[in-house]
């Protein structure tokens, strides 16, 4: 790897005057399991690498009833998927978590850095949009709050501005009615893959009729994609075989893939629709039993 | 580049070594500890022949800088065995025939290791995801899966002799 100076500050207003000291040339470091990758290939140059994992506000998992989920955007994704509150409220959320690459990789990757890495096939995007999260960024002047489904903006390219840093991930409280979310994705492997389609979707139920979906696409775009109409059709519907195969068609045509190495554009239209379907029927499941 | 000064904890004892931001925690045990049973694979955490345990969770040491570490506790593959005493992983994997070439052995020890800290009774399926960040290209992975589900037999066995053993002393 190239040479680079390394700083760990311990406050968050510490780690935002470096960021502003070394502009561009700066990196935050979290689990490192994208960036020290891409740095050892060349792809990135960064002089100084700002390790955020001692900031409180970046290793902070917490739950509270008014205010939801508050996720640090350092925090390990199996610090995630082993957190009670995640698991019981926000199981979609745990589904990602727990698909992200390997055991070694889940004990460093943040959901932060999977955010920031700005990869259309990301697995915790989608599920963290269904869930209507906000991500939470720090700048040299103020702070201010971007919801997640716009914070990519390209492969690769994200709405943070040199010397802003995302702090963390809110994301909203349940609503009191049964509700529930999940996350599902097709990889030829079970393990150790990168999403060919992922879908998240997040469900309000009124006994066995639907009073809110949401439901968002990974990797059938240069960016996560949203499926309104799919999630409107479902709003006021029972969730029987005939709604549930046509919201999955809807959410295909909101799918815009590419053919690549991993599958064809056709292929994984076909299996937008089919997750779809499987991901609103395992949300549907769990809001029974919630 | 000025190099810093870190202390760790490596297989329980004490260390300090000198590097620069730029290594690797896998170029630190390797080529300034002379740790080498820590092996380099792929350098992009998709192998797992580089897989240490760090402050109790496995990860990839050549995803991981050496200054990183400050403070932290580590387990290599060095730790295992106790002089020449193997411990039970370390004997079944011989004794299943779970390595060939032998470069992905030190990293699937590891893996196993921490899971079997965790989780002494693990099913197969579980033994598989476990692994599944460890690539083996000789084995086909039938006989490491065997050799942890083995270990983990012994090890519960020993556990609950000696726990029986305690007993029958306090009673």
């Amino acid at each position: 790897m190239h040479e680079f100076s390394y700083y760990a500050p311990r406050s968050l207003s510490e780690a935002i005057g470096l960021l502003a000291t070394h502009g561009a040339k700066a990196r935050p470091l979290c689990g490192g399991t994208d960036l020290i990758i891409q740095m050892r290939a060349g792809a990135l140059r960064p002089t100084s690498i700002i390790d955020v994992k001692q900031i409180r506000e970046l290793r902070r998992i917490s739950f509270d009833g008014t205010t939801g989920l508050y996720l640090g955007a350092a925090v390990p994704c199996v610090e995630v998927y082993e957190n009670a509150a995640v698991l019981g409220r926000y199981p979609g959320l745990a589904d990602a978590a727990r698909l992200i690459g390997s055991v070694q990789i889940r004990h460093r990757a943040s959901l932060g850095g999977n955010l920031v890495n700005g990869s259309p096939a990301a697995d915790s995007v989608p599920a963290l949009i269904a869930l209507g999260a906000t991500a939470l960024v720090a700048g040299p002047e103020d702070e201010r709050t971007v919801p997640v489904e716009g914070f990519v903006v390209a492969p690769g390219r994200t709405v943070l501005r040199s010397g802003e840093l995302l702090v963390g991930l809110q994301v909203p409280p349940p609503p009191p009615a049964k509700s529930s979310s999940a996350y599902l994705r097709f990889t030829p492997r079970n393990e150790m893959d990168i999403a060919v389609v992922g879908v998240g979707v997040a469900l309000v139920m009124d006994g066995e009729r639907c009073l809110k979906a949401q439901i968002a696409l990974g990797a059938v775009g240069p960016t996560q994609i949203i499926a309104q109409e799919a999630a409107a059709y479902l709003t006021g519907r029972r969730l029987d075989q005939a709604a549930l195969d046509h919201a999955g068609w809807l959410a295909s045509r909101a799918a815009t893939p590419i053919d690549d190495a991993r599958g064809t554009a056709e292929f994984r239209r076909h299996i937008v629709s089919v997750l779809t379907r499987r991901a609103l029927l395992a949300a549907a499941d769990r809001a029974r039993v919630n | 580049m000025t190099k810093e000064l870190i202390e760790a904890t490596i297989n329980g004892e004490p260390v300090e070594f000198l590097c620069e931001p730029r290594q690797s925690l896998l170029e630190v045990l390797r080529d300034v500890l002379n740790l080498t049973g820590t092996k380099e694979g792929c350098l992009t955490g998709d192998c797992g022949a580089c897989s240490v345990i760090l402050d109790g969770r496995v990860v990839c040491s050549c995803l991981v800088l050496g200054v990183e570490v400050a403070g932290g506790a580590i387990e290599t593959v060095e730790g295992l065995a106790e002089g020449t005493h193997l411990t039970e992983l370390q004997q079944t994997f011989l004794e299943d025939a779970a390595l060939q070439c032998g470069i992905c052995t030190p990293g699937f020890l590891i893996a196993a290791k921490a899971l079997l800290d965790s989780n002494p009774d693990p099913s197969e399926t579980e033994v598989r995801y476990a692994l599944a960040g460890n690539l083996c290209r000789c084995t086909g992975y039938d006989k490491i899966v065997r050799a942890v589900m083995d270990a983990a037999a012994l090890m519960r066995q020993r556990q609950s002799s000696s726990s029986s053993a305690k007993q029958g002393r306090e009673a």
